[in-house]
């Protein structure tokens, strides 16, 4: 059958299963945007900015652990994608991006809404494809979506001319094998790695799991559970890695790192073996290298073997997936207690900055206490996603997750705006679940336009404001180093709930507590986006902290009542 | 050898011949703040594969790091440390010099006499030297030359092979013919 380019790409889209995908089209896209038409089973959402594109695709893809797909045309179109795809690059979000490019004899030439997009691209896409021959658009599609989703996965992005988009050929799809000689992920270990890694599980006396993001995406989570609880491991959290094992189950610690659990950051300290599974020791988690984790022995398994001995040198290294690696490892863990250690970790938990911020009642709003009741009446089972800040770490802190794929937050590269769009990608990956947009007021106005998007589309999700009326985290430091002095962190806010309402979005003010779990029932019993302003405390801080590059059991706790900071 | 020297490793990687590869390999070097000495790429006898030399010092970088990263690329089919085998490493020197009289031409002459080099252009006041050999030797040339005057030089940069049967190759064939247009192969 003799097809344009443009219809290619929508015959190529269905053939990976994609059911939805976020864009925004414009000059040089145009001929797929008008391929569109003929295939009414893609759905497309029309977003208000393309980085909302990105996040968008990005959600969709770490709440479905399926390919999340953006569309933006040449030039402008593209480069506002760069955020998302940087975000999507560092947590491993397996994203393919379609971007239109001026026609093949414009190339080079400085044409209108001309971008060198591949050469912008490369270094935050896990690959990226100029098509020159429409002969080779298939077979691209098909790789782009295999090398997305596959090994460590990532975002791929395909730029395509106008011109091929126009030009028609026969189209076969190509079945078998892909022709990609130099990309072949790892899967499994080696028999001596994994014997090696025996030897040091069996005989530890204070070891912890260190569970990460790549725990979640190989799908192995059983696995890691089945691990900890046979030689009763204790287990501690990446932000990403949250919801790896539930959270309410007793060898769960907490997350770990700069704004970690006390206990966990104590253990990771005192261990005497770290297995770490895909994760990847970032200087968020690990605080000073010099003196991190020194009298621990170390298994690093990730699918990635450039992450191997980057940060943190280990005994073992094991380059594969962690699911299939962990069940060769399985039959070989021998049952063991550890009371001894698991009793000193639960000393150290006793002691937690918990203890005071939920009971204590100052008369205002304190953001853990929104965020703890938000978790509580929604039962613990919503699907969160945060934006960057205070409210994030705090949500990390105060919203224990059950599942993985529940928490979804931009880690790595740590975008402010990712939350809201995001949260709209999880929803239309995942209708049947409650969705939660937790931001801050000052990344959620770096995306708030999307709140067209969310109207136009009546997507069924609750945004969470927490309004502190300061870039919060910001402050925070400047409050820690700087004296502070608040440079350029208190913000003048819009009236949200006006906003809201100018976007026909039903909304609600919440500033005393007793209103929080009225706030929660609107949310959730209105089919359509809904916003919640949360006036809070300004001048909140975070606790524990460990200041960067410090030590990682040197952390600033929260003063004791009474105590002076 | 030098201790110098020993801190230089050599890496080979075969690669996808198509646009954009050798891009894809500088700016990883460039982002990840990996210190290169030198960086050859060529055609091979396929035409779908190129092969590059890479040339790091190991006092200032993590080889092992920059072999992962390069083995992750999508277009890179084959990584290999070469320094641990026997190996052939040449670097090739176009040298220009004053010769303006028979004292300095015959230095030349005597000169090239004792290293693998010769004279490939005389000109009215200078001439060209050519050597291919080993970078060290090539580094020897160069400082018995420097006396006379050197007015102009370019190096290759080291390409290598394992001796013997240790053969570096893979089969690669692309699912579609590159794009040959113009009547003639693009280069990377």
């Amino acid at each position: 059958m003799q097809l344009t380019g443009a219809e290619i790409i929508m015959e190529c889209l269905i053939r990976e299963g994609v059911e939805v995908m976020f864009g925004y089209p414009g000059g040089a896209i145009l001929p797929t945007y008008d391929a569109m038409t003929k295939y009414p089973q893609l759905r497309h959402v029309l977003v208000r900015h393309e980085q909302g594109a990105s996040h968008m695709a990005d959600g969709y893809a770490r709440a479905t652990g399926k390919v999340g797909v953006c569309i933006a045309t040449s030039g402008p179109g593209a480069t506002n994608l760069v955020t998302g795809l940087a975000t999507a690059m560092m947590d491993s979000s397996p994203i393919v991006a379609i971007t239109g490019q001026v026609p093949r004899p414009a190339i080079g030439t400085d044409a209108f809404q001309e971008t060198d997009v591949t050469g912008v691209t490369l270094p935050v896409t896990k690959h990226n494809y100029l098509v020159s021959d429409i002969n080779e658009l298939p077979y691209i599609m098909r790789e782009a979506f295999h090398i997305a989703r596959s090994g460590r996965p990532g975002p791929v992005l395909i730029d395509i001319p106008k011109d091929i988009q126009n030009e028609k050929i026969e189209f076969i799809y190509p079945e078998g094998d892909m022709p990609l000689p130099g990309y072949q992920p790892p899967s499994s270990a080696t028999d001596d790695q994994i014997e090696a890694a025996l030897d040091l599980i069996n005989m530890a006396k204070r070891p912890i799991i260190l569970a990460g993001h790549g725990t979640i995406m190989s799908g192995g989570t059983k696995e890691l559970r089945e691990l900890a609880e046979r030689a009763q491991i204790p287990v501690t959290l990446t932000l990403l890695g949250k919801g790896a094992m539930p959270e309410d189950h007793p060898l769960v610690i907490g997350m770990m790192g700069m704004h970690g659990q006390a206990a966990c950051n104590h253990a990771i300290q005192e261990a005497d073996l770290l297995i770490a599974l895909g994760m990847r020791f970032d200087d968020r988690v690990t605080g000073n290298l010099k003196t991190y984790a020194v009298n621990a022995k170390k298994i690093h398994i990730d699918i990635d073997p450039s992450e191997l001995n980057k940060n943190v040198n280990v005994e073992v290294g094991i380059a594969g997936d962690m699911r299939t690696v962990l069940t060769q490892i399985l039959p070989g863990v021998k049952g063991a207690e550890h009371a001894e250690w698991v009793n000193r970790i639960r000393d150290w938990q006793e002691d937690s900055d918990e203890r005071d911020i939920l009971k204590n009642h100052q008369g205002g709003l304190i953001a853990a206490q929104v965020i703890n009741d938000i978790w509580k009446y929604t039962e613990g089972e919503a699907i969160t996603v945060t934006d960057v800040g205070q409210h994030q770490m705090l949500e990390a802190q105060y919203y224990p997750h059950r599942r993985p794929s529940t928490m979804l937050t931009s880690g790595g590269l740590g975008t402010m705006g990712f939350g809201f769009p995001a949260a709209i990608g999880a929803k239309l990956g995942m209708p049947e679940e409650e969705v939660w947009a937790v931001v801050g007021d000052g990344g959620f106005q770096m995306t708030m336009c999307e709140l067209a998007t969310a109207a136009q589309e009546n997507i069924n999700i609750n945004v969470a404001i927490i309004n502190n009326g300061f870039l919060g985290m910001v402050r925070q430091w400047q409050e820690i180093f700087y004296e502070e002095r608040y440079q350029a962190t208190p913000m003048w806010n819009p009236d949200f709930c006006v906003l809201a309402k100018a976007f026909d979005i039903p909304s609600m003010r919440v500033t005393q507590r007793e209103q929080v779990q009225e706030a929660v029932e609107f949310a959730r019993n209105i089919d359509g986006p809904t916003l919640i302003e949360f006036v809070v405390e300004k001048e909140d801080m975070v606790y524990p902290m460990v200041p960067s590059g410090a030590d990682l059991d040197k952390m600033i706790r929260r003063p004791k009542p009474g105590e002076k900071v | 050898m030098s201790s110098d020297m020993q801190d230089k490793q050599i890496l080979v990687a075969l690669v996808e011949n198509r646009p954009g590869v050798l891009n894809r390999v500088a700016s990883l070097f460039r982002r990840r703040n990996y210190n290169v000495d030198s960086l050859t790429v060529g055609r091979t006898h396929k035409p779908d594969m190129s092969r590059m030399t890479i040339v790091v010092d190991a006092k200032r970088t993590n080889v092992r790091q920059i072999v992962a990263n390069l083995a992750k690329m999508v277009n890179v089919i084959d990584v290999r440390y070469l320094s641990h085998e026997p190996h052939v490493a040449r670097d090739l020197a176009l040298v220009k010099v004053r010769a303006q009289d028979a004292t300095a031409f015959n230095t030349v002459t005597e000169i090239c006499e004792r290293f693998p080099a010769r004279i490939v252009d005389i000109g009215p006041e200078v001439t060209i030297l050519e050597i291919t050999a080993r970078e060290e030797m090539v580094e020897n040339f160069i400082e018995e030359l420097r006396p006379l005057g050197i007015v102009e030089m370019v190096r290759t940069g080291i390409v290598a092979m394992g001796r013997g049967t240790r053969i570096h190759d893979k089969d690669h064939v692309p699912a579609v013919p590159l794009n040959t247009a113009n009547g003639k192969q693009q280069v990377i």
